[in-house]
């Protein structure tokens, strides 16, 4: 196979964090590598490209998404978000990154990307959570560093932030 | 009054980029005409290559080059045996790209580099190599037995190294004791599997003329030594910089081949080129640990004390002994843990397989050791009737007995000597923790009689940590009263840049925003070995603590002179070096900074430019510009930390599950600089530690294929399988270094293979099961209890 160079591009239009980009891709590019290295949008990270670990979710209209079992194309007229948009300002964190910061929820800070957006999705749909259902909510997102008790008691902290402001 | 800033669990400084997704990890850099490499690797664990046709490859539209051993100019010598030892009489390091003959699944045998990453990995598909396939050796007790074939043929042996270690009169303790038992123990293999893979950029920078590379490692100036030695480039002419690394857990400090190779094609095309590791390269091209047969048995008297201990066992050291035999001597010499074992005979033999080399994984052969020591000694327990704690305590080293020598040379080539401890207390604690005699006494027979499989377990265990040789420290006072720290360690997750910080701003007592820590970049600090031994802590906190203490002695000098007063009647508080009791009388540490260099200062802030107070020279004699230091700090041996866990946890039968119901830890690492950062270390340890008693084996068939190499079937513990975790500490200080720390970071690790066994025994224990074996799956749970059930079926 030495098709790879004439291989036909495609127009793909994408918000991501609100903003509008248009890019021509190769069908077979990944949505993750598309995110990284088309917009330059690194935050999210690659951790197995076959979506176990997590550390690649994106919100895709809203719904986390493995950003790295997609390709860019699928994603073509849609809204994305990533961890580059989780925070109101520079200045200002969102909850779920002050309550990481405030319990020690992240190490390498690898994972930390997909956790977020995993959680921002599951918080707005599960705003009191116990425990055990913040675990079942990360249970698709691998962290090697934590041992994730931080991270539980991060999303829960960032849930009665949430709670607070709403 | 000075502010506490040692010991505080403040915040992490790394935190706000890494939680906005302005983290810079290898493959977040992107240079203009960046190349793209990728390797074929070995399909095979043994053959012998005949010949390797990449014309293909090289017409294929993208690819810029095509690399096979051949091509590889100074990369042509065997890769560097990092760590050699007098035991390691049969090392093997691999060639950067395979010669003639692969030795693994995942060896490297020819590079690509391409304008995208997915144009390599389509050139890689048209590399036609002729192998000739070469039996594999894939079982170690297999490998050593006569007529075995070989790994290494030219070698002769598939045995490595062979170390005996004696300490007292194991034959003699044997023989005149009331009791000896013995088990036959295995530890399989698994990795540390870091959520970043490894990567590599390297660039030719023509206008700096250097060489700048970007490495995922624990050890940038060891890469950055290498490669000027490799490529006869001065040191200064060679940059590496570890950024943010996402994880490391020992697999990262290594020289591998895809190191030198990737800055060997960036200097050979004069352009950037980047490569990053993918998952399934990881499982077959990234070192991994843990494989080793124990053959150990106890001698102790009639109450349970241990008399001697003789252990023979055989490690798995994969294809290759880069690393030497690192994993193995700790092995042996942390064997003992925290017990007295007056008489020890250990021995090993380090054994070549066909399968990835194997290197120290985050606990480095201290966890075989504490599930070797633990299971006998619950196994002493149980056959004489005392209570698994009694049995441990009767056994611990006293807190008076420190210094406590085991009688072994450590890994670092320095004695196996325990600093400080303080085991009983440790495991008091613990105990009370547990609520353990109510727990014995009364609620595990509850459970039990409502038909529950629910056990208890308790592990102790010691940690050598913060080795040498040395790291150093270079802290300054900048005239903008930011206070510069650089060291040699870089972090993958550790928080250096806070507690390093939390040291430096303690000493010259200025706030912690003051303090920037830079890190893991050659260019700023190029003395150091790197992390790992959980010594970052130790030894770089250790050296910038001396640095921060000779910049603050430089300071009341300077402030002394200016201010015509005794040193000794300064005081050093917010920020300010001033005479006690007259706080108007001082300076701020800019202030000093700048007075410390006779220059006019373009902006001067709140201090005007002043003339000189002496003739003569602008420096004279003695007087440097800056308020700096460099210090190094080289302990005189490793400092041991230890910890007591205990879990309760509950067995399915039928299901082979496990639950846990209670996780307690009792930890000592000295004093703590950060106990948000210590506990964060404790838990992530633990977390693997329950991945390697229950999830995590890497599975090789006979012929050497990895057939779990993905995350779908290799298991890291989720959420769901880890348990809360409780933490308390214990704070021995050490008297080894000026901070009285020791390291934390493979604590967590090291116990959870022995404790998981214990409590499973003990939920078990209708069954009559034993378990000698980690990890262990619901699989191996449900056929030890169908076991235990045919041999009471038997009786």
């Amino acid at each position: 196979m030495s098709a790879t160079t004439a291989t036909k591009l495609h127009r793909v239009r994408v918000t991501v964090n609100g903003v509008r980009y248009e890019r021509d891709v190769e069908p077979r590019l990944l949505l993750s590598d598309f995110l990284r290295h088309e917009l330059g949008l690194t935050g999210t990270h690659v951790g197995c490209e076959h979506g176990v670990c997590g550390a690649c979710t994106v919100l895709l209209n809203g719904e986390p998404v493995r950003s790295c079992l997609m390709l860019a194309v699928q994603a073509d007229g849609q809204e994305l978000e990533t961890v580059e948009g989780l925070a109101p300002s520079l200045e200002q964190l969102h909850p779920l990154q002050q309550a990481f910061w405030e319990k020690h929820g992240l190490q390498c800070g690898y994972c930390t990307p997909g956790m977020l957006m995993t959680l921002k999705a599951f918080l707005a749909e599960h705003p009191d959570p116990t425990p055990e259902e913040v675990r079942e909510a990360i249970s698709g997102n691998l962290c090697r560093c934590t041992g994730y008790q931080n991270i539980v008691a991060a999303a829960l902290e960032a849930a009665r932030l949430l709670r607070q402001s709403s | 009054m000075p502010t506490r800033m040692f010991g505080e669990p403040v915040k992490r400084r790394e935190d706000p980029r890494l939680l906005t997704g302005q983290g810079r990890y290898v493959d977040d850099i992107d240079l203009p005409g960046m190349l793209h490499a990728a390797f074929l690797r070995s399909p095979y664990a043994h053959a012998r290559i005949r010949g390797i046709d990449v014309s293909k490859a090289r017409e294929l539209d993208g690819v810029v080059a095509v690399y096979t051993y051949d091509d590889i100019g100074p990369v042509k010598q065997r890769m560097p045996l990092l760590i050699p030892r007098p035991a390691l009489t049969h090392p093997a390091t691999r060639y950067a790209l395979a010669r003639d003959e692969v030795n693994h699944v995942g060896e490297c045998v020819a590079m690509v580099v391409a304008t995208s990453r997915y144009v390599a990995e389509d050139a890689l598909e048209l590399i036609a190599v002729d192998y000739e396939e070469l039996p594999p050796v894939v079982d170690i007790e297999a490998a050593v037995a006569p007529g075995a074939p070989l790994v290494h043929e030219e070698l002769g042996t598939n045995v490595a190294a062979h170390y005996v270690g004696v300490v007292g009169d194991p034959e003699r303790a044997f023989r005149e004791a009331a009791h000896v038992f013995r088990e036959r123990l295995v530890i399989e293999r698994s990795a540390g599997m870091p959520i970043e893979t490894r990567a590599v950029l390297a660039q030719w920078d023509e206008f700096e003329e250097r060489l700048l590379v970007w490495d995922s490692t624990q050890a940038p100036i060891v890469i950055r030594n290498a490669l000027a030695a490799l490529f006869s480039l001065p040191p200064t002419q060679v940059r590496v910089i570890a950024p943010d690394v996402g994880g490391g857990f020992g697999c990262k400090i290594m020289v591998y081949p895809e190191e030198v190779l990737v800055p060997f094609a960036a200097l050979t095309l004069k352009r950037p080129v980047k490569w990053v590791e993918d998952r399934r390269e990881h499982f077959i091209g990234t070192n991994q640990e843990r494989l080793q047969i124990h053959e150990a048995e106890i001698a102790v008297d009639a109450d349970g004390r241990i008399l001697g201990i003789r252990d023979r066992f055989l490690h798995d050291a994969g294809a290759y002994t880069p690393y030497g035999i690192i994993v193995p001597q700790i092995t042996a010499c942390q064997l003992p843990g925290p017990y007295k074992v007056p008489n020890y005979h250990v021995e090993f033999r380090a054994v070549f397989t066909n399968t990835v080399p194997v290197s120290p994984y985050r606990g480095a052969g201290r966890p075989h050791a504490c599930f070797v020591m633990e299971r006998l000694l619950d196994r002493v327990a149980d056959e004489l009737g005392i209570d698994r704690a009694e049995v441990r305590r009767r056994n611990f080293i006293q807190p008076h007995e420190f210094p406590y020598d085991v009688g072994l040379i450590f890994q670092d080539g320095a004695p196996t000597r325990y600093d400080s401890g303080n085991y009983p207390a440790m495991l008091d604690k613990l105990l009370a923790m547990l609520d353990y005699e109510r727990l014995q006494r009364e609620e595990l027979p509850r459970l039990r009689a409502e038909g529950r499989y629910v056990g208890v377990g308790i592990a102790c265990y010691v940690e050598g940590t913060g080795i040498g040789p040395y790291e150093g420290a270079h802290v300054r006072v900048e005239p903008t009263g930011q206070v510069y720290v650089a060291t040699g360690v870089p972090q993958q997750g550790q928080a250096h840049r806070t507690i390093l910080a939390q040291v430096v701003a303690e000493t010259l007592q200025v706030p912690l925003e003051l303090v920037q820590v830079v890190e893991g970049d050659t260019a700023a600090f190029e003395f150091g070995s790197g992390v790992y031994a959980s010594r970052s802590a130790v030894v770089a906190g250790s050296a910038v603590a001396l640095a921060a203490q000779r910049v603050r002695e430089q300071g009341l000098q300077l402030a002394a002179e200016e201010l015509e007063v005794d040193p000794r009647d300064l005081v050093v508080e917010d920020g300010r070096v001033f005479v006690r009791g007259a706080p108007e009388r001082g300076f701020t540490w800019g202030q000093l900074a700048q007075l410390a260099n006779p220059l006019r200062y373009a902006y001067a802030g709140d201090l005007a430019v002043r003339p000189r107070p002496w003739t003569g020279p602008a420096l004279p004699p003695g007087r440097q510009p800056a308020l700096e230091a460099v210090e190094y700090y080289s302990p005189p041996h490793a400092t041991w930390a230890s910890g007591a866990v205990g879990v309760v946890l509950e067995v399915d039968p039928e299901t082979g599950m496990l639950q846990f119901h209670r996780l307690c830890v009792v930890h000592d690492c000295g004093k703590m600089i950060n106990p948000l950062v210590v506990e964060g270390q404790i838990h992530g340890g633990i977390a693997q530690g329950i991945g390697g008693a229950f999830y995590e084996r890497l599975a090789y068939d006979e012929r050497g294929q990895l057939v779990n190499a993905s995350f779908m079937d290799f298991l890291l513990p989720t959420a769901m399988e880890i348990p809360p975790i409780e933490v308390e500490h214990l704070e021995t200080p050490s008297p080894l270094n000026p901070l009285g720390v020791k390291g934390v970071g493979e604590a967590g690790a090291i116990p959870m293979p022995a404790v998981v066994a214990a409590a499973l025994d003990d939920a078990l224990r209708p069954f009559g099961v034993r378990v000698t074996r980690m990890p262990l799956d619901p699989s191996a749970v449900r056929a030890l209890v169908a076991q235990g059930r045919a041999s009471s079926v038997a009786e």
